[in-house]
């Protein structure tokens, strides 16, 4: 079973929302859609859903056409950031409405709604009333609901965004597992790299309306196809150099300048971007060769375990992520270290030249 | 700006409490120094609201006294108290402009002209909205108007402290990293006494000179980032703190060496007797190694997460989960069926409370 879209676009008031985007999702799959708000991750759902047409192109379910059929004739499911839940009725009962809106019999209703309670571990509630329960029991409720219905096809929009920190945490942790007893598409909205990377899977980012890159979520995050993708696929944001290759030599800010390293060497002359994630800024010389820069403390956040040193770069803005308490004096000039096997290199127009030699080796 | 004391300070929402169990508050007992920051962190239903709502008026406590410098303003309205705040959502007024939006309190106040114009560019400037201090604020983004309400939080420089509630819990990631670091360079530059309401920790930890762990209505541990870190008071804190938190297992102690099952672990300080039930180790997952042949737990690794800077590895130990993270580009193969801890970052707990023992 796949799901397919066939350059579906959607133009809302003459604005385009999605640009014709072309994917396929297999079934079992986990697929994360990943950009910030606005960036068409929800029109995307809609989409596949059947709850919006496509201004152009096609959907396809197996092969077959589907593009005009209305969500009400698909096997659809839909979880979403707000917890939905009847508000009237028990969590057994807010489980089993869609099965008995399919009419199947009590027992096997019960049978049903008692093994999903039991995977989201709700079964000591299943008498209560959502509006007893915690956000992240009724979040679960709603996830219950969304897999007894048999859907071919799971959507979840940002599900944890109102959540604890720490639930969020123990949710995420137990919907991989989920989806993979399920059997279905899932698909799953978030704008947090790090909850892309902690649910795995396949991932698409997403920008201005356009899947920039989709693979496999590791292979997306180390081997970024242009600096849009590595920016929205990085938290801490992608710290970015502008410099130009001559000869031997990378320039940058016009005064500095150092021996073309690594990848660099192999760059015809011009005018490039390299993007270097803040794990991989350092404030110690690294053992090997390393570039080097003189920035300027902007501010210091320490988390107890790690710090991240804000630092001022012409006029640009890098963080560096180091282990440890480290608080150098804001306004102090320090010096910092890249390893060029960090280092990722694009064009002037953000497309990829030469992925960084750690990402190409893994 | 003032230091802010609560003074025995409890509360029931209910007429009559009884036991402890009817207190969304249990008493609390603290000064918060004047021109610090300070977070309020826990889950839902830990009472941070609760506190936070009697630090602004908003609710009058059943027991104890608020005290703002030597000012007992405990039965004071919110506009009596002198104080800013930031909430959830932006409030901002869409037809004035965003100079207009950040002067306002000022203005309010009969500010002059000449220092409203001189603390509003202060602020803007820190803030990055100079450039469109003369729009309206109608059409801007939500981060935007957000950054405004923060601006407006701290533009009078007369207030006795600012509340923020969860102010950043609406913002993509990728601005909030701008956002709390504006926030954090405009404490600097104006050193006022901020109070911080959170359940996330990065949020908490980055912001606050001190945080104040909040669980089931009672402050668990006050402390800086790296108290918290290294040594939690409570097996909730080493919980609730860190992603994934503290390991925490079942052990017996003995001197300086922890035995858990037929393993013997040896521990950075020694301990007493302990004469209860429930004695625990805890370890961050930052402080377990894997290894192969030799000493250490037995364990089997169950799942692998690619966080990218680090790997998170899930192993299990007769039952129990025990994480451990690897970081990028360090090995890892399926011989390692070894975790070690550094024995240094094994803390002992009694019933969940930290146990401080004695240097070896």
């Amino acid at each position: 079973m796949t799901l397919t879209l066939d350059g579906v676009s959607k133009l809302v008031d003459g604005r385009t929302h999605i640009h014709p985007t072309t994917l396929t999702l297999q079934r079992g799959s986990l697929n994360v859609l990943l950009g910030p708000t606005l960036s068409g991750k929800t029109s995307l759902m809609r989409l596949m859903a059947g709850l919006d047409r496509p201004s152009s192109g096609k959907v396809l379910w197996d092969g077959e056409d589907v593009t005009g059929r209305r969500v009400q004739d698909r096997k659809v499911a839909m979880v979403y950031q707000q917890f939905i839940n009847y508000p009237t009725l028990s969590v057994f009962e807010n489980i089993a409405s869609p099965l008995r809106l399919q009419g199947l019999a009590r027992k096997e209703i019960r049978r049903k709604v008692e093994d999903a309670a039991e995977l989201v571990k709700l079964t000591p509630l299943l008498q209560r009333k959502p509006l007893e329960l915690s956000g992240g029991q009724q979040q679960r409720t709603a996830l219950a609901r969304a897999l007894v219905k048999g859907a071919e096809l799971i959507l979840l929009d940002e599900p944890l965004a109102n959540l604890d920190y720490k639930l969020r945490e123990e949710l995420r942790a137990e919907i991989p597992r989920l989806f993979q007893e399920a059997g279905a598409i899932f698909v799953y909205a978030t704008t947090e790299p790090h909850e892309a990377l902690l649910l795995g899977g396949n991932t698409a980012t997403l920008w201005e309306g356009k899947v920039t890159q989709f693979g496999p979520t590791p292979q997306v995050y180390r081997q970024p196809g242009d600096a849009t993708t590595a920016s929205v696929f990085s938290d801490p944001p992608m710290n970015f150099l502008e410099f130009t290759k001559s000869g031997g030599h990378m320039v940058y800010r016009a005064e500095q300048s150092s021996p073309a390293l690594g990848a660099v060497g192999a760059l015809p002359d011009g005018r490039y971007r390299a993007g270097f994630r803040a794990n991989h800024l350092t404030i110690e010389r690294p053992a090997g060769e390393a570039l080097s820069f003189t920035a300027q403390v902007a501010i210091t956040e320490l988390t107890g375990s790690e710090s991240f040193v804000h630092l001022d770069y012409g006029k640009d803005r890098w963080i560096a992520l180091v282990h440890g308490v480290r608080a150098p004096a804001v306004g102090q000039a320090i010096e910092v270290f890249v390893d060029p096997a960090h280092l990722y290199f694009f064009d002037e127009a953000g497309g990829l030249v030469a992925t960084a030699a750690y990402a190409a080796a893994a | 700006m003032a230091r802010i004391t609560l003074s025995n300070l409890a509360h029931s929402y209910l007429p009559h409490p009884k036991g402890a169990e009817d207190y969304a508050l249990k008493r609390i007992d603290h000064a918060w120094e004047d021109g610090k920051a300070y977070a309020l962190l826990g889950p839902s239903g830990c009472g941070k609201t609760t506190l936070l709502n009697i630090i602004s008026g908003l609710i009058t406590p059943s027991e104890g006294r608020v005290l703002f410098g030597e000012r007992d303003v405990t039965e004071l309205a919110t506009e009596q108290r002198n104080i800013a705040q930031v909430f959830q959502f932006p409030v901002v007024y869409d037809t004035m402009t965003v100079f207009d939006n950040l002067a306002f309190p000022l203005r309010n106040r009969g500010a002059d002209a000449a220092a409203v114009d001189a603390r509003v560019r202060a602020v803007a400037e820190m803030l990055d909205l100079t450039g469109s201090l003369k729009r309206k604020a109608r059409g801007l983004t939500a981060d935007a108007k957000q950054k405004i309400s923060l601006g407006r939080g701290m533009v009078r420089e007369d207030v006795a402290a600012i509340l923020f509630d969860e102010p950043l819990t609406v913002i993509d990631p990728q601005l909030k990293w701008q956002l709390r670091t504006q926030l954090k360079a405009l404490h600097r530059e104006f050193t006022h006494t901020m109070i911080y309401v959170t359940h996330d920790q990065t949020e908490a930890l980055t912001f606050a000179d001190e945080v104040v762990v909040m669980f089931d209505g009672e402050v668990v541990q006050i402390g800086a980032p790296e108290d918290l870190f290294e040594r939690p008071q409570h097996t909730f804190v080493g919980y609730f703190i860190g992603s994934p938190g503290m390991n925490v297992l079942p052990a017996r102690i003995e001197g300086s060496v922890a035995r858990l099952g037929e393993t013997a672990l040896p521990l950075g300080r020694a301990y007493d007797a302990l004469n209860t039930e429930k004695v625990e180790i805890g370890v961050r997952p930052e402080f377990a190694s894997l290894t192969g042949e030799g000493d250490g737990l037995p364990v089997t690794i169950k799942r692998i997460e690619d966080v990218g800077r680090h790997r998170i590895v899930r192993a299990d130990f007769h039952g129990q989960e025990i994480n451990v993270i690897v970081t990028e580009g360090a090995s890892l193969n399926a011989e390692m069926t070894r975790v070690r801890f550094d024995p240094g970052h094994v803390n002992v707990y009694a019933d969940g409370w930290l146990v401080e023992g004695s240097a070896l």
